[in-house]
Formats: C-alpha cells, sequence, structure tokens
C-alpha cells in the first residue's frame, strides 16, 4: 500500500518553510519580520556592542515608541527621567544600527501591534516576532506572529533567526454568528475561549482560531481573538487568510506592489489540508456568547454580564488551588460573591490597547455613546492604538463625539493597559477595561480591573456600572 | 551566560498558581537598560508593605529561606508578559533553579539564556519538596534530591542542559555551527513582499 503522505496545520506549513536548521526538538526559524519597541530592546543592543555584533538584516526590522509614551495631548512630553531615558535609548540605537523608527513625533507610531499591521507588516505565510508577548495579534494575517524574551531579541538582531521548541497545533473552532453585534464582540469571543480553555491550556501550542464565525469576523476583530492568545497560554494564534485578508493588505506601505499575483499562492496554499491532525480541539457556538467581564485577577476569571460574582467554591470546582486563587482574586478585587455584576458600579474606564484600539473598535464605542454622557464620578478615557487611527477617527468625527460625551480623547500609546507611562489607576480604583490583562496591580498599585469589549466600556461609562449592552443598541 | 550545575538549599515555597511576569517585577521597574539590578523590586508588591518595610508575612522575607537559591512556585509559573526582566529579577535575588509543576512557554525559554534551571516537577513531588530541609537540584546528573525523600530525575532538553552547563553564548554558537545555512536560506527565500524599509521600498 501507497503511505498517503501526512497533511500539515496552517502553523506546520508556515513553520516547516522558515526551518533554517534543528537540533533535537528545536528549530531554528528564520524571522521575516522583526519589531521592536523601546522596553524590551536596549538591553539586546547592548549585547550586541558587547558582542561586536551589527544587526544583521536592518531591512526586515521596525521599531517604534508605544509603552512608556505619556499620551496627554499637547506635544509629546515624556515626564519622567527613567521613561526619557528609555525613549532615548531607543532613538540612539536604531540609529546607530541603521533600524527604522516610528519614535515620538513621528506620525506613523503607535502601540507596536498595531502599527505592524497598518504598515502591511504581517504578510500571509510570514514569520513575524517581537519582545512582547502580544505579537500573536498579527497571526490574524496568516502569519506566525509571536513574543520572545529580549535574549531572543538579541539573537534575531544579530543572526535574523530564533530557537524554537516545536508547539503542537491547538485548534479553537468558533462556529455560527455573533448575536446582536456590535453589543457581543470579537472580545467576547476570546475572553469565553480562555474561560473554556484555561489560562494554561494552549501552553506548548499554537492555535488555529477557524470556523464560520472566525470567517464571518473583519480582520481587525480577528485581531482582537488573536491578541489574547497568549492569556489561553498560547505564543501565537493564527487565522488562515482569505479575501478580506488581501483587502486589508492592499496598497499598504510593506504589502507586495503586485498583491493579486502573492494572494493566489496565499490562499491556496496557507491553509489546513483536510488530513491534518490538531492534538487538541475545542468549539465554541458564537451564538451562545454573551457579553463578558472579568471579576479576578486572571483572564480566565469571567462571566457573562447577567452573571453574579461566583463564589470561591464554585469557581474552584473541587481544585483547593483554583479555589484559593478565586478566593484572594475576590480579596484583591473587593468583590462579595452573588454580587450581580450590573450593580459592580466604576470609577473609570479605559478604551485602548493592542486588543481593542482600532478602528472598528472606536467606532463601536462611539455608536453606544451618541447621545449619551459619562456619568458623574466616572472618569473615561479613549486612547487610539495609533497616531493613524486616532487621524482616521477624527475624520470621521469619533473624537469629537467621544469629547462631547465626557470621554478624554488621548494620543496613542499602550496608556493604560499596563501603566508604564502616566495613566495610571489609583489604589482601589475600579475600572472597565478594553484591553488584556487583569493581573493584580497591572493598571497601578491596587487598581481593579475588569476586562471588557470596546461596546461594553462604552455602556459602563454612561451608566457608571456595568450593563447588558444588548439592550442599549 | 553564568554556567549552572547545581544549587542547594531549602525550596522557598511560593504556593500561588499562575503567578505572571507583572507580580514577579512590575512594570514601574522595567525602565532599567541593563540586565541588573532588577533583585530588589522582584515581587515588590508582595514582598513590601506600603510604607516599604519588609511584609514579615510574605515567603522572600523570612529568614528560614534567606539566600536559597532554590524557588518552588505553583502551575503556569511565570505566564503573561514575555519581559526577561522577570528572570533577571530572579537571578539578581539568587534564585538560580525554579521547580514548578508547569511554567509559561516564554517564561521557561527566558530562564535558560540567563543562567536559570528551570526544573518540571509533579504536584506531588512540589508537594514533598515543600516538607523537606533541604533541597538539591544537579543538571549535570538531571537529579532533585530532598532527604529523607527518595531522589527523582527531571527532564531537560539535551541542548539546553549542554549550554547552561558551559554557559554558551547562543548568538555566538548559532552564527558558528549555521551560520552557513542562515546564509543559504537568505539567498534561497526572500521574504515575502518588499522588505520593510523606507530605503529600499521606493
Amino acid at each position: 500500500m501507497i503511505p498517503v503522505a501526512a497533511g500539515r496545520t496552517l502553523f506546520e506549513k508556515v513553520w516547516d518553510s522558515h526551518e533554517v536548521a534543528r537540533r533535537g526538538a528545536q528549530s531554528l526559524l528564520y524571522v521575516d519580520r522583526h519589531m521592536v519597541h523601546e522596553v524590551t530592546s536596549p538591553q539586546a543592543f547592548e549585547g550586541l556592542r558587547e558582542g561586536g555584533r551589527r544587526v544583521r538584516r536592518p531591512d526586515l526590522t521596525v521599531a517604534t515608541a508605544d509603552h512608556n509614551v505619556p499620551t496627554g495631548g499637547g506635544p509629546l512630553r515624556v515626564v519622567d527621567g527613567d521613561s526619557a531615558a528609555q525613549l532615548e535609548a531607543l532613538e540612539r540605537n536604531c540609529a546607530e544600527f541603521g533600524v527604522e523608527l516610528f519614535g515620538m513625533g513621528h506620525p506613523g507610531r503607535g502601540i507596536v501591534h498595531v502599527i505592524g499591521p497598518q504598515l502591511g507588516l504581517p504578510l500571509p505565510g510570514s514569520t513575524i516576532v517581537c519582545g512582547d508577548s502580544h505579537t500573536a495579534t498579527q497571526g490574524a494575517f496568516g502569519a506566525l506572529a509571536f513574543g520572545i524574551g529580549t535574549s531572543e531579541v538579541e539573537h534575531v538582531l544579530a543572526t535574523q533567526t530564533v530557537w524554537m521548541d516545536r508547539p503542537a497545533p491547538l485548534e479553537v473552532r468558533v462556529d455560527g454568528s455573533l448575536r446582536r453585534g456590535p453589543a457581543v464582540a470579537a472580545k467576547d469571543v476570546i475572553l469565553s475561549v480562555i474561560r473554556m480553555i484555561g489560562t494554561a491550556g494552549g501552553a506548548g501550542t499554537i492555535v488555529e482560531y477557524r470556523g464560520s464565525a472566525i470567517s464571518g469576523m473583519s480582520v481587525e476583530q480577528r485581531m482582537t481573538v488573536c491578541n489574547m492568545s497568549i492569556e489561553a497560554g498560547s505564543r501565537a494564534g493564527l487565522v488562515a487568510p482569505d479575501e478580506k485578508t488581501v483587502e486589508y493588505l492592499r496598497g499598504k506601505r510593506y504589502a507586495p506592489d503586485d498583491i493579486d499575483a502573492a494572494a493566489a499562492g496565499w490562499l491556496s496554499e496557507l491553509r489546513t489540508d483536510g488530513s491534518a491532525k490538531f492534538a487538541k480541539s475545542f468549539r465554541l457556538d458564537a451564538g451562545a456568547v454573551a457579553p463578558q467581564v472579568s471579576w479576578g485577577t486572571s483572564p480566565g476569571m469571567t462571566c457573562d454580564v447577567t452573571d453574579a460574582v461566583p463564589a470561591p467554591e464554585e469557581y474552584g470546582a473541587g481544585d483547593p488551588a483554583a479555589e484559593e486563587s478565586a478566593r484572594a482574586a475576590l480579596r484583591y478585587m473587593g468583590l462579595e460573591p452573588g454580587t450581580p455584576i450590573t450593580d459592580v458600579r466604576l470609577d473609570r474606564v479605559f478604551i485602548g490597547s493592542c486588543t481593542n484600539a482600532r478602528l472598528e473598535d472606536l467606532r463601536d464605542a462611539a455608536g453606544m455613546v451618541e447621545g449619551r454622557s459619562v456619568a458623574p464620578g466616572v472618569r473615561a478615557m479613549v486612547v487610539p492604538g495609533s497616531q493613524e487611527v486616532k487621524r482616521e477617527a477624527e475624520a470621521e468625527g469619533l473624537g469629537a463625539a467621544f469629547e462631547k460625551a465626557g470621554f478624554e480623547w488621548r494620543e496613542s500609546g499602550c496608556s493604560m493597559c499596563l501603566g508604564m507611562n502616566p495613566d495610571v489607576l489609583s489604589a482601589g480604583e475600579r475600572c472597565a477595561s478594553t484591553s488584556n490583562r487583569n493581573f493584580e496591580g497591572r493598571q497601578g498599585a491596587g487598581g481593579r480591573t475588569h476586562l471588557v469589549s470596546p461596546v461594553t466600556a462604552a455602556a459602563a461609562a454612561v451608566a457608571g456600572r456595568f450593563v447588558d449592552a444588548r439592550e442599549w443598541v | 551566560m553564568r554556567p549552572f550545575r547545581r544549587a542547594s538549599g531549602p525550596a522557598v515555597p511560593l504556593v500561588r498558581a499562575d503567578v505572571d511576569t507583572d507580580q514577579i517585577i512590575p512594570k514601574q521597574f522595567l525602565k532599567l537598560v541593563q540586565r541588573s539590578g532588577f533583585g530588589r523590586y522582584l515581587f515588590y508588591n508582595w514582598r513590601y508593605l506600603p510604607d516599604g518595610s519588609p511584609d514579615p508575612e510574605f515567603v522572600l522575607n523570612d529568614p528560614a529561606y534567606a539566600g536559597s537559591p532554590i524557588l518552588l512556585a505553583g502551575e503556569n509559573f511565570g505566564c503573561g508578559s514575555s519581559r526577561e526582566h522577570a528572570v533577571w529579577a530572579l537571578r539578581d535575588h539568587g534564585f538560580t533553579a525554579v521547580a514548578a509543576p508547569s511554567f509559561a512557554d516564554i517564561f521557561y525559554s527566558n530562564c535558560f539564556k540567563n543562567g536559570v534551571l528551570p526544573v518540571r516537577v509533579t504536584k506531588g513531588q512540589a508537594a514533598a519538596l515543600r516538607a523537606a530541609p533541604r533541597t538539591e537540584i544537579d543538571l549535570g546528573e538531571l537529579t532533585v534530591s530532598a532527604p529523607p525523600l527518595p531522589p527523582f530525575r527531571f527532564a531537560v532538553d539535551p541542548h539546553r542542559r549542554r549550554a547552561l552547563l558551559e554557559g554558551l553564548d547562543e548568538v555566538a554558537l548559532t552564527l558558528e555551527e549555521h551560520g552557513a545555512a542562515i546564509s543559504e536560506f537568505e539567498s534561497r527565500a526572500p521574504p515575502r513582499g518588499r522588505p520593510p524599509s523606507s530605503r529600499l521600498s521606493s
């Protein structure tokens, strides 16, 4: 009998086509695009200097300033000395090593995972790395995009390659259609996925998101889904390219000139073979997804907006460690079991981050605030993902709509997603946030973060508490 | 890189699951541009009281564990942000080995680049180490000994083991052993699309 060649999944095809060498279980992968930001790169450039090395492919390397940038409007000023030093180090390093920089004051500056797609950097079938765990965002284009540590950043700068353990392919299949869009968003899908598979459920794997709900999503919605793969433990997540992917990339600065010729190859080759096997598969019915609100200090601690805060025993379901984690989380969050989520009142609202600060996110959120205003006592801010998103949003009148409703409309940056800049929560402040991590102290020491979609965040800003946005649209 | 061969001391128990790198080193300390000096910020929000004094309830402040190079952690240790600063803080504080039932992928890989050995143990082994007065982890022998428990073995990728034992410079090694293959790859498979450089794309 003639043996039948085993089919391969999408990520395996991309992986195999970039494998330069192997040693044991590790592959040396060639990197097509390397993105750099100010926080995880200074020690890597210093390492190059100490080793007397150069950047092997500055033409495949792009840098931007995002984490430390103050978003407070007017000319960008860095108000703290350490942040200024780190941003200056990036400027010096890029100048010395010949790396293109979208730095302070540059109209193309923005969050690294937002500007990459705007520049047309993530092409289907390519490999992209960045010293940042949310690099998986760019997997939405059918690219293998993953976060690396600073030593690996140095390795990529010097060799244009990275050593990786070969992960297993994991399938997350989302079928059906999202009900009541935009009140039920891509963010609610990925939070539901994390809730289902757990924060370590994807460890050692790369996720392929498939199914009719994923095909039905826009490219920007797919970016939101792929972005939070790391919150499920996966270093990367990806979606097979289709016509929407090609249209998104068309005309972008670094996309191929003859994109239709390139697209023919992408669309025929870059898909999981029918005979390919996934190591694990999960299924989610999109029609059953409700708006999600996190109640704890881990992205898996999430419930429907119509639920009540769970008891630790209920969350633990017999696992004493999980129960203890939930107890500690509720203590930190200042929440009592049994409290309806819609009774939880807010001090702050943050619409921004690499998860949810692209144009469609801002359109969805703005749709909720038209003719309404931010509740008294709530401070709400909107931070566009990039300067380009900011300009586009202003051209559509979104910036003015947010300001009219009482939101602060700011310059782009990572902002309050991680509070490495002046945008932070004070101890005890409670925030509805469209970011990706509700870890203790993530948005400021003692700050309490609830992860939600842009629509749910906007509605919460108006109501001063969580509301089921499905009732508003 | 500083080589690692063995570590011994009482295993410092930090038994919480899903400890993320934001807890290991909070973001306000990520602004240094060198690799050293992070130790004093390790577990900052748990280790110090609001007035800045050490919290006597936190295990790192327990004199019984002072100076031990072995951290005993819970499941999914090091999840979240890719920040290598987390490993630099552990190393700078004096931890050269971390034993846990599971690690987040990026953190696990970052350890090996900095002379820190992550050891995967079972939940049962972790519980037993917690009770043992002293633990020794030997990378050469691939064993964990914690009398009176019987010693047990652990697994590490052979290349990573050698790199840690010898303190190898991975960049130099890659260029030496695979430099020709990288050049050959570049010549036969140019990256798709135009290269991202304004100088080359016009």
